[in-house]
């Protein structure tokens, strides 16, 4: 990006950009641990990701201090407030993949505390888990790039996670209307699914923060049509 | 050029093809912009852009120095300022000026105000103290020298003088106001009082303000004109300036990016 005169403002803003890189890293490796916990049924990483969760709600708030003071200090106006209020909201969205993970991750404790462990057919979470995470990723290269076509296409991915999980759903009411006994682990399924579901809906957030920054069009709540005739 | 767009407002002045010329050297090139009634609009750039320049010929203020011209239209209500037939006495009444240094009057406070409606109106005592009430009022200084309007301006204090000189250019009753960086002089607090003035007088007046201070254009106007190398290049409302300009010239500039 072209420098400002003052180099210590650019030097503010490459921090913040690359502290939310940074929290978006610490936030990816938790969803992929919860993951694995999940499909593994593993004690020892279901903790290390509920332990994560105080690193990530330590950056949050370090970030936006951080944005707050150069906001205070600097000014900005035009595509470096606009870089700053998406980066304010990245992180609160990167947090709340965060909170989804750590569910994960305190549901997989609760079903291996219970016993029921191998009871469950988690397998079915497998492909929805992988396009979630997926595509958090593809938003966080996304942001570090300034990307907006990748952005676009993540808003169409996006769908596919929510279609998937109308389909998981489907499944389960089949399941718990044929045999009842699968009535509590298919909440707990359930459970899992729409939090993975959320960290689609993250990562969709953070693809729209990515065209405010850079076409200064506040496209949340738009239609992809819309969103298209913005981008183009 | 960029096209002025302003809708559902009455406008006040009607700038079209405007060129300045200081001798030989073009100061402004065919500005074309419209200036709304009862709003602000702050002229922002850098240093020798002509923003000065264009608002000094609002009032004709360049008159006074032989080898400057313009050449254009400036309609001030339909009527075109620049006519050779225009009186400039009568033009500097409705359009008032402040500069950017106060510069008060060495009279008194009450003469400061009286001085320049006396050129124009005939008042008896009473209507010229209620004059005099009513600009300082207006300029949000009452309170602060009712009791001492018999001292001479030059005893107030800077913010207090640039005040004052705003309610002696409100006192003849201008339908303009140009404000020449009428706080680069002054505190902050003298600052919050000039500009927190500035948009009441916008009820009354249309204000025009040049400004080096960029974030006072975004605190106080409604329109801005960046301008630069005595052109104008991006006109439109405060808030999309700020936050999304269409030039990329304006975004460095606002942004404090190298050109």
């Amino acid at each position: 990006m072209d420098k400002h005169l003052s180099s210590q403002f650019d030097n503010e803003l490459h921090s913040i950009s690359s502290r939310v890189m940074e929290l978006g890293g610490l936030v990816e490796s938790q969803i992929r641990q919860a993951i694995f916990a999940l499909s593994h049924f593993n004690m020892d990483v279901a903790n290390a990701v509920v332990e994560a969760e105080q690193k990530v709600n330590l950056m949050e708030v370090e970030i936006d201090h951080d944005i707050a003071s150069v906001i205070g200090r600097r000014q900005p106006t035009a595509r470096d407030l606009r870089l700053l209020m998406a980066m304010s909201k990245t992180t609160a969205n990167l947090e709340r993949v965060g909170d989804e993970a750590e569910k994960i991750a305190r549901m997989v404790k609760s079903i291996i505390e219970s016993g029921s462990a191998r009871a469950l057919p988690c397998s079915e979470l497998n492909v929805a888990s992988e396009l979630a995470s997926g595509l958090l990723r593809k938003a966080l290269d996304a942001l570090a790039r300034l990307d907006v076509q990748t952005a676009l296409v993540i808003l169409k991915e996006d769908d596919l996670i929510d279609q998937e999980f109308d389909g998981f759903v489907r499944k389960l009411i089949t399941y718990m209307m044929e045999d009842p006994r699968t009535i509590s682990p298919s909440l707990d399924l359930l459970f899992l699914a729409k939090a993975i579901e959320r960290i689609g809906d993250h990562a969709k957030n953070i693809a729209e923060f990515i065209i405010y920054i850079v076409k200064g069009a506040d496209v949340r709540h738009t239609s992809l049509a819309e969103v298209e005739s913005v981008v183009r | 050029m960029p096209t002025t767009p302003i809708l559902e407002e009455k406008t006040a002045i009607e700038v079209r093809n405007l060129s300045f010329f200081y001798g030989t050297f073009k100061g402004l090139m065919d500005i074309n912009l419209n200036i709304a009634e009862h709003k602000v609009t702050a002229f922002i750039g850098p240093s020798g852009c002509g923003k000065s320049t264009l608002l000094r010929t609002f009032n004709r203020m360049y008159s006074l120095y032989p080898g400057q011209r313009a050449e254009g239209q400036i309609k001030l209500y339909g009527q075109d300022i620049l006519d050779a037939g225009q009186d400039l006495n009568l033009l500097r009444a409705r359009v008032g000026m402040v500069f950017q240094k106060p510069t008060p009057f060495p009279m008194s406070i009450y003469d400061n105000i009286a001085f320049g409606v006396r050129l124009y109106e005939n008042l008896n005592r009473s209507d010229m103290d209620d004059r005099v009430e009513w600009a300082l009022s207006k300029a949000a200084i009452w309170n602060e020298v009712k009791d001492k309007l018999g001292q001479s301006g030059l005893s107030l204090s800077g913010g207090q003088q640039q005040r004052l000189c705003i309610a002696r250019g409100i006192a003849v009753k201008p339908s303009v106001l140009l404000l020449d960086e009428p706080t680069s002089a002054l505190d902050p607090i003298s600052t919050g009082k000039v500009e927190e003035l500035i948009s009441t007088l916008k009820n009354d007046y249309t204000v025009v303000i040049v400004t080096h201070n960029m974030q006072q254009a975004a605190r106080v106007s409604d329109y801005t004109a960046y301008m630069y190398l005595g052109e104008l290049i991006e006109f439109g409302q405060t808030e999309a300036i700020f936050m999304k300009p269409k030039r990329q010239e304006t975004e460095d500039y606002i942004t404090g990016r190298f050109g």
